[in-house]
């Protein structure tokens, strides 16, 4: 009997052992099989595209022969040092990524702070505050052009109400950039509003209450409870409106109307993503428009690493 | 290499954020049959063509009962183009008819011309009823017309007759002619003396960049040499253009727009300028953005010397389903009697020269100016543009010229001088590979 029972006990041990190892393996290797949809499609659609234009960087190609590809070195980037467009643009990017962001997340925090508190119709009020972000970038620029315009705009009539001289917007440099960072502060204010004032209704009410109980007003209270928890969530919004400010495209390229991707007569509002376009898609330099883009790769990456170390002192120090 | 092309353009589109692959022409044919034994044949076009609205689509099919067409547009040409580029580079994807535009037929004929089939020789196509410089634009050194004309865009003069009777100047459109009759200089002269008595807030000309297009397009040389190599830089018509275009400018003759912007909409409704040069797809625009109140204020006069702006191709590529079926329709589409019908009944001005002894274009006039006659008045304009030399990379010279150098000069008060280097530097930085 005992020897027909020990062959039975190991088999059934064995088995067992058989599907302890499967169950291991499977909870070893399943995440990643889980997660593998992702990272083929990363890898199509993102990864091989973006090595693709690092390799296309790297040769002189054209659209009307775009398998043809002559090797060219560094010279796309070479040529970069001396692009007067390039630089232009890159200010350009600089200028408006400034002047739209700051004071769109300034006014995002103020917003978020007054919405906070316990007001009649808040849902209205969130959700009116989401409207820009939900209309598509063309209509919105389309009626930001109307209201800028030169001769007709509406800016211009209430300027002419307040007995001030009419502006020429999209000719000058400072006047152009100023109305397509307008667009970007109308489109994404109440987007940032809203992450905002989700992170301040996850402060602990108890932290307002012992600073109101020592006698803190409600400014202070903005300064010493609310901003220092908001940290980490204006650092993010501080991240995405970068990587948005550097990859502006649609606003500029609408803002100069049927006249295409020049970015006005001086090219005074043509942005990094501008350029890149215009060098693709209307030049047809299909090289030459890749090393743009990974220069704007490269640049996005400093930033990043600018942000990260800032992010750590901020940790340190809070 | 199919998969690299379709990467490369991806991942520049991906970067901007614009990965814009459109509708895939050929896709929708399905194979070409939908079981009833027809083939159906494909056309790509951009814009608004008209064959579908003229019903020219329907008669085919009512005269060939197994062919069904099917046609998908691209609103724009800039965005259209690239893609037609990246499909005959991939040889996919192509509709069986795909239509060029003049400002990229050249560079198409130069260098995709063995992508496309030689319509010369085929069944139905008549060398001799096409305008002989709309034949050349699409046709290889080696005598391969890869292109068949559709429509043209001889250019005259729309003027309104309340401006100028107000500013003392002749309104009959014959005397109007005779104002600036063979020479742009004359135009200018007759700008001065608008302006001298000019009705309050109007100018005589909408843009220069409008004068310069017109001027520059009478020419048989324009940026190109016959060999092939561009010499705007040395050209003596874009000179010639340049110095009148900024002469309008820094004489205040313009009303300082930008063609197709929304200012230059608000323009035509508020009656703002007196003269603009018009190829008559541009009737339909200007009576559309003047309105109802301008009706009888409009007239067409011709232009001091007439040149063409504007028109298109079809083409055959040989990567397509039903290249044979496609042949026949292009050659039918293009034939006189339909142009002819197009003409009427989309405005678009035909490139079959035979087309202009038929009465539907020959006897055609446009009520809305003043019923002017336009249809010999355009065809005489035809009949009287030069062959010309062409360049591949023509319409970015041109348009860096006119929105680029013309635009600093006309609207942000920089000097001649000022506005020329910075067309010439963005010249040379978009031809530079």
């Amino acid at each position: 009997m005992t020897a027909l029972t020990a062959p039975r006990a190991t088999a059934e041990e064995r088995s067992r052992a058989r599907r302890s190892r499967r169950y291991r393996r499977d909870l070893r290797w399943s995440p990643y099989a889980l997660v593998a949809p992702f990272f083929l499609f990363f890898s199509a659609f993102g990864l091989f595209p973006l090595l693709y234009t690092g390799w296309a960087s790297l040769h002189r190609v054209e659209l009307t022969d775009p398998t043809h590809m002559e090797w060219a070195g560094l010279h796309n980037y070479s040529r970069l040092w001396e692009d007067d467009f390039f630089w232009n643009a890159l200010r350009n990017t600089f200028t408006i990524g400034v002047i739209s962001t700051v004071p769109q997340l300034l006014m995002a925090l103020g917003l978020a702070h007054l919405l906070n508190y316990r007001l009649r119709g808040s849902m209205f009020f969130r959700v009116a505050l989401l409207t820009p972000y939900a209309t598509s970038v063309a209509a919105g620029t389309l009626v930001f052009v109307l209201l800028f315009g030169r001769d007709y705009g509406m800016v211009n009539w209430a300027l002419g109400l307040a007995g001030l001289d009419a502006i020429d917007w999209q000719n000058g440099t400072w006047t152009s950039q100023l109305a397509v960072s307008t667009i970007v502060i109308w489109r994404w204010t109440g987007y940032n509003t809203l992450i905002y004032l989700a992170a301040m209704q996850a402060v602990p009410s108890d932290l307002y209450e012992s600073a109101a109980l020592d006698g803190a007003s409600r400014w202070q209270q903005f300064r010493h409870v609310t901003i220092p928890s908001l940290r980490p969530t204006i650092l993010f919004t501080v991240v995405v409106s970068t990587i948005g400010a550097t990859q502006l495209f649609g606003e500029p390229l609408l803002f100069n109307g049927a006249a295409g991707a020049t970015g006005g007569a001086d090219h005074q509002y043509q942005t990094l993503g501008l350029y890149l376009y215009e060098q693709g898609w209307v030049n047809l330099h299909l090289g030459r428009a890749s090393a743009i883009a990974w220069a704007m790769f490269l640049i996005l990456l400093l930033i990043a690493a600018a942000h990260w170390l800032i992010g750590r002192r901020l940790r340190k120090s809070g | 290499m199919v998969a690299l092309t379709a990467a490369a353009a991806l991942g520049a589109g991906l970067l901007t954020g614009c990965a814009d692959d459109g509708e895939d022409p050929a896709g929708a044919s399905s194979g070409g049959g939908d079981g009833g034994g027809r083939t159906t044949v494909t056309m790509g076009v951009f814009g608004v063509f008209g064959y579908r609205q003229a019903g020219l689509y329907d008669t085919y099919m009512q005269l060939h009962p197994d062919i069904r067409i099917k046609e998908t547009s691209i609103e724009r040409n800039e965005n259209y183009y690239p893609q037609l580029l990246t499909h005959l580079g991939s040889g996919s994807g192509l509709a069986d008819i795909q239509a060029v535009e003049v400002s990229n037929v050249n560079e198409v004929t130069t260098t995709q011309a063995d992508k496309f089939i030689d319509l010369s020789k085929a069944k139905g196509v008549e060398k001799d009823t096409f305008l002989p410089w709309k034949w050349a634009q699409s046709t290889t050194k080696d005598g391969r017309t890869i292109g068949l004309g559709t429509d043209i865009g001889p250019m005259a003069i729309c003027y309104r007759k309340d401006l100028f009777r107000r500013a003392g100047l002749p309104t009959d459109r014959k005397k109007v002619a005779r104002l600036w009759a063979g020479d742009w200089r004359t135009y200018l002269a007759t700008g001065k003396r608008y302006m001298r008595n000019a009705p309050r807030g109007t100018a005589f000309v909408d843009s220069a960049a409008g004068v310069y297009n017109a001027a520059v397009a009478g020419n048989a040389r324009r940026y190109y040499n016959p060999g092939g190599e561009p010499v705007y830089q040395d050209s003596p018509a874009v000179k010639e253009a340049w110095r009148i275009a900024t002469a309008a400018a820094k004489g205040k003759l313009t009303a300082r727009l930008q063609q197709f912007q929304k200012t230059w909409d608000q323009a035509y409704a508020n009656g703002r300028f007196a003269t603009v040069s018009c190829p008559p797809w541009m009737l339909g625009y200007i009576k559309e953005k003047s309105g109802p109140k301008a009706e009888d204020q409009w007239d067409v006069a011709a232009a001091p010397r007439p040149g063409n702006w504007g028109g298109s191709f079809l083409t055959v590529p040989k990567a397509g389903r039903h290249t044979d079926e496609a042949v026949k329709l292009a050659a039918w589409l293009t034939a006189p009697e339909q142009q002819a019908t197009l003409f009427r009944k989309q405005g678009s001005f035909p490139s079959s020269r035979a087309a202009y002894k038929l009465p539907q274009v020959a006897k055609a006039r446009h009520p809305y100016f003043g019923d002017a006659p336009i249809g010999a008045l355009f065809s005489a304009a035809a009949e009287s543009i030069p062959t010309q030399v062409l360049g591949p990379k023509d319409s970015l010279i041109h348009q860096n010229i006119t929105d680029v150098g013309l635009l600093q000069v006309d609207q942000q008060g920089k000097t001649a001088d000022e506005g020329w280097k910075a067309a010439v530097r963005s010249i040379d930085n978009a031809l530079d590979r």
